[in-house]
C-alpha cells in the first residue's frame, strides 16, 4: 500500500464518513433527549436510525468510489478496502435491526434510553474503526470502544440480579482480557519496532522467533479470544446474555462478535501471518473445545436465551476452524480460510439475529424466557413459530438455509488444507452439527408438536415483526444467492496477501 | 428457454411451488388444500411421464442436461440431467406422490391439518425428485437434505405414540451420515486433476484412475457411511423400524417407496463409478452386511407382532437384496438393483398404505388382535393385501421376483475384479445365504398371512364388519396393483429403461 499517503497527520473526511455519521446522531441523542420529556423519549431511536442509514449510504458511496483500490486516513491507521466495507455494511446492518429491536423495548422499559442508544451507536463506530484498522493502537483503541459501552449495556436492568452479575463477570473478564492483549501488542512492538499490521509482517518474516514473541503472539489472540467467547474466555457469554435486555444480547451475540473476529482476523492474517505455523494450531484446538463444549451445555439449558448463548459459543468454535488450518506459505488456502470465515459472520449474523428477533417478540408476553413457553407457539402464532423455526433449523446447518454454506466453507476449507488436523476439525464439525441439531429440533419440537399451555397469540408488533420477516425471507434468499458475497470475499482477502 | 433444458427443472420446481401455494391456503378453507395438493401433484406426474416419453431412446445417455452456475468460487454449479439409471425413480417418486395426494383425500391421520401435511409432502416430493436428477455433488447434496426436515415434521407430528424419538432419530441418524459424505464430496473435488463437482467429469476421473487409492478408501467410507444410513444397511437401520412405524401411512409410503432408494441410488450414481478401486475393496463388505441384512431382516420379521413393523423390517432384508446386487459391482447386479429399487417401492408402499388402513379400520397393527379371518370380515382388502404379500416375497410372475433373483445369479458370477481378488468363494457362500434368505422370506410372510387372512374372524369383526375398500382407495391403489402384475412378466419394462446407462456406468469395472 505505498501509494497510499502514510502522513498520519492525513484526514480523509469522505473514508471516515460513515463513522462521523454515526457520531454525530449518537450526540444529537445525547442533547435532543434532554430536551424531550416522558413518552417522547423514545423519538431517539429515529435519529439513531437516520444516523445510521446515513453511515450505509456513505459506505455505499465509499464502495462505488474505492473500485478495487483503497483510501487511508491517519498514514495507515485507518484503511477503507473492499474487506472492510463488506463488514461496515454488515454491521450497519444489524444496528438498523438492533433498533428495530430496541424500539418498542426500551420505550417499554423507560429509563435510560438516551444513555442506551448512545452507548449503543459509540459501540458501532468501534466496530466500524475495528475493520479498518490496519494498526494495532487503533485496534486497540476499537477494540475498547466496542467493549466497554457493552460492559454498561449488559448492566442495565439495573433491577435484575442477574444482570448485574452478568455486567460484573463481563467487565471483569473484558478487563482482563485487554490487559493482557495489551501487554502482547506491547511486547509485538518491542520486537518488531512497529505498529502497523503489514510492517510487523514483514519483520515477522525475517527476524528471530524469540520465545516472548511467541508469548504475545498468544497474549494478542488471548484478547481476541474473549470477545468472541471462545473457550476457555467464554464464562462471561451465558450469564452476560441471560441478564442482559434481550436487544442488547442480540447485540453482543452478532455484531460484537462479528468485530472481535474481525480483529483476530486482522492480526493473524495479516500481521502474524509468518507465524501462522504457531498461532494456527492453537486456534484449531481452541475451534474444537469451543465448539463441543459450546454444544454440550446448550444441550442441558431449559432456558432460551442460554442456549442460544450456549449456541452461539458453539457457533464460535466453528468459525475458528479456518484459523486453525491456516499455514505461513499457502497464500490460496489462507485466502481460502479468510472467505470461509467472512461468508459464516454473513450467515451467522443473520440467522442469529432472526432467532433473537423471535425470542424478543416471545418474551413479550412470557418473559420467563423458557423453552417450555414456546410449547404450541405453533398453533398460537404460526407466522413467527415458522420463522423461528427457519432460523434454528438454518443455525443447524439444513439447506436450504443460508446455514448450510456457512458450514460448507469451513468444511472446504478443512477438507482443502489436506492435512490429518484439517480432517480432525472437520469430523469435530460434524459431530458437532448433530449434537446441535438436537437441542435446536427440541425447540422446534415444542413449538409444533407440543400441546400450548397458553392460547392467546403472540402479537410482536409492527417493527419487530417486520425485522423477523424480513431476515425469514433473508435467510432463505441468501440460501439461493451466497454467490454474492463469495465474490466479493475474494476480493477482500487482498489483505490477506498483506 | 426450449423444453429440452427446463423440462426437469419445471418438474422439480412445480411440487416447491405447489408446496409454497398449499401452505398459503386460508385456515377456513382448508379442503381446498387437499385439491390443490392434488392437481400439483398430478400436473407433475404429467410433467414426469412427458420427461419420459420424450427421453430418444435411440440416443440413450444423459439428456434434458441444464447447467448454471451457481456459486461460482466454490465451483458449485446447478447441473441436472437425466438417464436410464434415474428415469424410473423420478418416475415413481411423481407417481406415489400423486397417489398419496388421493390417498389424503380418504385419510390423514391426527391432528388433520391437511394444509400442513399435504404442503410438507410436496416439500418432501422435491427433495426426492431432485436427488434423482441433480449431477453436481453439492447440489445432489442439498436434495438430498432437503427431504430430513418435511420428513421429521411428517413423523413428529402425525405419528404413532413414540413419534417425537422416531422422528428425532431419523433426523439425527440420516445427518450424521450426510454430513460425512459432504465431507467426501469436498475431498473429491479437491484431489480431482481440475477441481469439480460436476458428476460426469468425476466419473471421467475415476474411470481414468486420477485418484489415489489411499485417498479412495477414505472418501469412499464417508460416502459409505451417508448412504449406507439412508439404505439403510444393517448394521446402521436401527433407525428404520422406529420411524417407519411411527410414521402416517403417507410418511411410511414415501419414505420405503422413495427415500431409501436415495442411498441405493447414491452408490450407483457416485460412489461406485466415482471411486471405483475402492469400490472393489469395500464389495466384499458391502456383500457379507447386505446378506445379514436379508436374513436379519427376515428373522426379525419373524419376531413381530405388529403388522407395521413387520412391514418395515421386510425392508431390511429387501434393500439388503439390492445391496447384493450393487456389490456384484457386474452390469447384471446393478440392473437388478434399479429392479427391486423399483420393486420395492411399489410393493413396500402399497403394502404401507394396506397396514394404514388396516389400522384405520381395525383400529389395531397388532397381528394377535386382528385375529385371523380377514378374508370373510373385508374380502377385497384381504385379497389385496395377500397379493402385495406374495409379491413381496418374490413369487415368480409378481414384480417382487426378478430383483432378487437377479441379484443372486449376478452374485454367483461377480465381477472379474473381485474374482481376481480371490473372493469368488465368497460370493458363492453369499448366494446360498441369500436364497435361504427368500426362504424365510416366504416363511414369515406366509404365516403373517396365515395369521391375519386366514381362518374365522373373532367375534367382534363378525359382528361389526369394519368397511371394505372404499372407491378413493381403489384409485389410490389400482396403478400399484396393476404395476405389481404387470413387472412380473414383463421385467423388461424396467431394464429396457436402465440396461445401456447401466452398462456405460459400470464400464470402470470388468473390462
Amino acid at each position: 500500500m505505498t501509494d497510499l499517503a502514510s502522513d498520519p497527520t492525513t484526514v480523509d473526511l469522505f473514508a471516515l464518513a460513515p463513522e462521523l455519521s454515526v457520531v454525530v446522531a449518537a450526540l444529537l441523542i445525547l442533547l435532543v433527549e434532554l430536551a424531550l420529556t416522558g413518552e417522547r423519549k423514545r423519538y431517539v431511536n429515529l435519529i439513531g436510525l437516520v444516523g445510521v442509514v446515513a453511515a450505509l449510504a456513505f459506505t455505499v458511496a465509499l464502495w462505488a468510489d474505492i473500485g478495487d483500490g483503497a483510501r487511508a486516513a491517519f498514514g495507515n491507521a485507518f484503511v477503507v478496502d473492499a474487506y472492510a466495507l463488506l463488514f461496515k455494511g454488515l454491521f450497519l446492518s444489524v444496528a438498523l435491526f438492533v433498533l428495530l429491536l430496541s424500539y418498542r423495548y426500551f420505550s417499554e422499559f423507560r429509563t435510560y434510553q438516551g444513555e442506551y442508544y448512545v452507548l449503543l451507536l459509540g459501540s458501532f463506530v468501534g466496530m466500524m474503526l475495528m475493520v479498518s484498522a490496519r494498526d494495532l493502537v487503533m485496534l486497540f483503541v476499537a477494540l475498547e470502544l466496542v467493549s466497554i459501552p457493552g460492559f454498561v449495556m449488559a448492566g442495565l436492568r439495573k433491577f435484575d440480579l442477574r444482570s448485574n452479575e452478568g455486567a460484573l463477570k463481563f467487565f471483569v473478564m473484558g478487563v482482563l482480557s485487554a490487559a493482557i492483549l495489551l501487554f502482547g501488542m506491547s511486547v509485538v512492538y518491542g520486537v518488531t519496532g512497529t505498529t502497523d499490521l503489514a510492517g510487523i509482517a514483514v519483520a515477522l518474516e525475517t527476524g528471530e522467533r524469540l520465545p516472548l514473541l511467541l508469548a504475545a503472539v498468544l497474549f494478542v489472540i488471548v484478547g481476541f479470544g474473549f470477545k468472541i467467547s471462545a473457550v476457555p474466555f467464554h464464562f462471561w457469554a451465558p450469564d452476560t446474555y441471560q441478564g442482559s435486555p434481550v436487544p442488547v444480547t442480540a447485540f453482543l451475540s452478532v455484531a460484537s462478535k462479528a468485530a472481535g473476529f474481525a480483529g483476530l482476523l486482522q492480526v493473524t492474517f495479516v500481521a502474524f501471518a509468518p507465524l501462522a505455523d504457531v498461532w494456527a494450531p492453537v486456534l484449531g484446538v481452541l475451534a474444537i473445545l469451543t465448539m463441543s463444549l459450546g454444544n454440550l451445555l446448550a444441550l442441558q439449558q431449559t432456558n432460551v436465551v442460554r442456549l442460544l448463548a450456549y449456541s452461539s459459543i458453539a457457533h464460535a468454535g466453528y468459525m475458528l476452524v479456518p484459523f486453525g488450518v491456516a499455514t505461513a506459505t499457502d497464500a490460496a488456502l489462507n485466502s481460502d480460510a479468510f472467505r470461509a470465515v467472512l461468508i459464516y459472520l454473513i450467515a451467522y449474523a443473520v440467522m442469529n439475529s432472526g432467532a433473537f428477533a423471535a425470542v424478543t417478540a416471545v418474551t413479550r408476553s412470557q418473559p420467563s424466557r423458557l423453552v417450555a413457553d414456546y410449547a404450541g407457539l405453533g398453533r398460537r402464532s404460526p407466522g413467527l413459530a415458522a420463522a423461528l423455526s427457519i432460523f434454528l433449523l438454518s443455525l443447524g446447518g439444513v439447506p436450504p438455509l443460508v446455514g448450510i454454506w456457512a458450514k460448507f466453507f469451513v468444511f472446504s476449507v478443512a477438507v482443502e488444507a489436506g492435512t490429518a488436523f484439517g480432517l480432525v476439525l472437520a469430523a469435530a464439525v460434524v459431530l458437532n452439527t448433530v449434537v446441535a441439531m438436537f437441542y435446536y429440533l427440541a425447540v422446534v419440537r415444542t413449538m409444533w408438536m407440543d400441546e400450548p399451555t397458553v392460547e392467546e397469540p403472540v402479537a410482536p408488533g409492527k417493527a419487530l415483526g417486520f425485522a423477523v420477516g424480513g431476515l425469514a425471507v433473508l435467510t432463505v434468499v441468501l440460501f439461493l444467492g451466497i454467490g454474492v458475497f463469495t465474490d466479493v470475499a475474494g476480493v477482500s482477502t487482498l489483505v490477506a496477501s498483506g | 428457454m426450449s423444453w429440452e433444458q427446463s423440462a426437469i427443472t419445471i418438474t422439480v420446481a412445480l411440487p416447491l411451488v405447489g408446496a409454497a401455494a398449499v401452505a398459503l391456503v386460508p385456515r377456513r378453507n382448508e379442503d381446498y388444500a387437499k385439491v390443490l395438493a392434488l392437481l400439483v401433484s398430478i400436473g407433475g406426474f404429467a410433467l414426469s411421464l412427458a420427461i419420459l416419453v420424450g427421453y430418444d431412446w435411440s440416443e440413450r445417455g444423459l439428456q434434458y442436461v441444464a447447467s448454471v452456475p451457481w456459486i461460482e468460487p466454490a465451483g458449485i454449479s446447478y447441473t441436472v440431467a437425466i438417464d436410464g439409471i434415474s428415469l424410473p425413480l423420478f418416475v415413481l417418486s411423481y407417481l406415489l406422490t400423486f397417489l398419496c395426494a388421493v390417498y389424503s383425500f380418504h385419510h390423514i391421520e391426527e391432528p388433520g391439518r391437511p394444509k400442513a401435511f399435504l404442503s410438507l409432502m410436496l416439500l418432501l416430493q422435491a427433495g426426492m425428485a431432485g436427488t434423482f436428477i441433480a449431477f453436481d455433488l453439492i447440489l445432489f447434496f442439498v436434495f438430498w437434505e432437503l427431504v430430513l426436515v418435511p420428513m421429521y415434521f411428517m413423523i413428529g407430528i402425525w405419528g404413532g405414540p413414540n413419534r417425537q424419538y422416531a422422528a428425532i432419530k431419523f433426523f439425527l441418524y440420516t445427518l450424521f451420515g450426510s454430513v460425512f459424505m459432504l465431507v467426501a464430496f469436498l475431498a473429491v473435488y479437491f484431489a480431482a486433476p481440475e477441481r469439480t463437482f460436476d458428476l460426469v467429469a468425476l466419473q471421467q476421473y475415476g474411470a481414468a484412475g486420477e485418484f489415489a487409492i489411499g485417498f479412495q478408501r477414505l472418501a469412499f467410507l464417508g460416502m459409505f457411511l451417508g448412504l449406507a444410513i439412508k439404505v439403510p444397511m444393517w448394521p446402521f437401520h436401527t433407525w428404520l423400524p422406529d420411524a417407519h412405524t411411527e410414521a402416517p401411512t403417507v410418511g411410511s409410503v414415501l419414505l420405503a417407496g422413495i427415500l431409501l432408494k436415495m442411498g441405493t441410488y447414491g452408490f450407483v450414481r457416485i460412489a461406485l463409478p466415482v471411486l471405483p478401486d475402492a469400490a472393489v475393496e469395500y464389495a466384499p463388505l458391502i456383500a457379507v452386511l447386505a446378506v445379514i441384512a436379508i436374513i436379519y431382516g427376515a428373522l426379525a420379521c419373524l419376531a413381530q407382532s405388529d403388522l407395521k413393523r413387520l412391514i418395515a423390517f421386510s425392508s431390511v432384508g429387501h434393500m439388503g437384496f439390492v445391496m447384493l446386487g450393487i456389490a456384484t459391482l457386474t452390469p447384471l447386479g446393478i440392473n437388478a438393483a434399479i429392479f427391486g429399487m423399483v420393486a420395492h417401492g411399489i410393493i413396500t408402499g402399497m403394502l404401507f398404505f394396506l397396514a394404514g388402513t388396516i389400522k384405520e379400520r381395525y383400529h389395531t397393527r397388532e397381528i394377535a388382535a386382528l385375529g385371523g379371518g380377514m378374508l370373510k370380515t373385508t374380502p377385497r382388502l384381504g385379497a389385496v393385501l395377500g397379493l402385495v404379500a406374495i409379491a413381496s416375497l418374490g413369487l415368480p410372475g409378481l414384480a417382487g421376483f426378478w430383483g432378487e433373483i437377479l441379484a443372486l445369479l449376478a452374485a454367483f458370477n461377480p465381477a472379474p475384479e473381485l474374482v481376481a481378488a480371490g473372493w469368488l468363494t465368497l460370493y458363492r457362500v453369499l448366494v446360498v445365504f441369500g436364497a435361504v434368505g427368500t426362504v424365510l422370506t416366504a416363511g414369515y410372510f406366509l404365516w403373517m398371512m396365515q395369521r391375519v387372512l386366514m381362518g374365522e374372524p373373532p367375534e367382534r369383526w363378525v359382528a361389526a364388519p369394519p368397511e371394505d375398500v372404499s372407491p378413493i382407495e381403489w384409485g389410490a391403489w389400482a396403478p400399484l396393483l396393476v404395476l405389481t402384475v404387470a413387472l412380473g412378466p414383463l421385467p423388461f419394462l424396467v431394464t429396457a429403461i436402465t440396461d445401456a446407462d447401466v452398462t456405460s456406468i459400470m464400464s470402470a469395472f470388468g473390462a
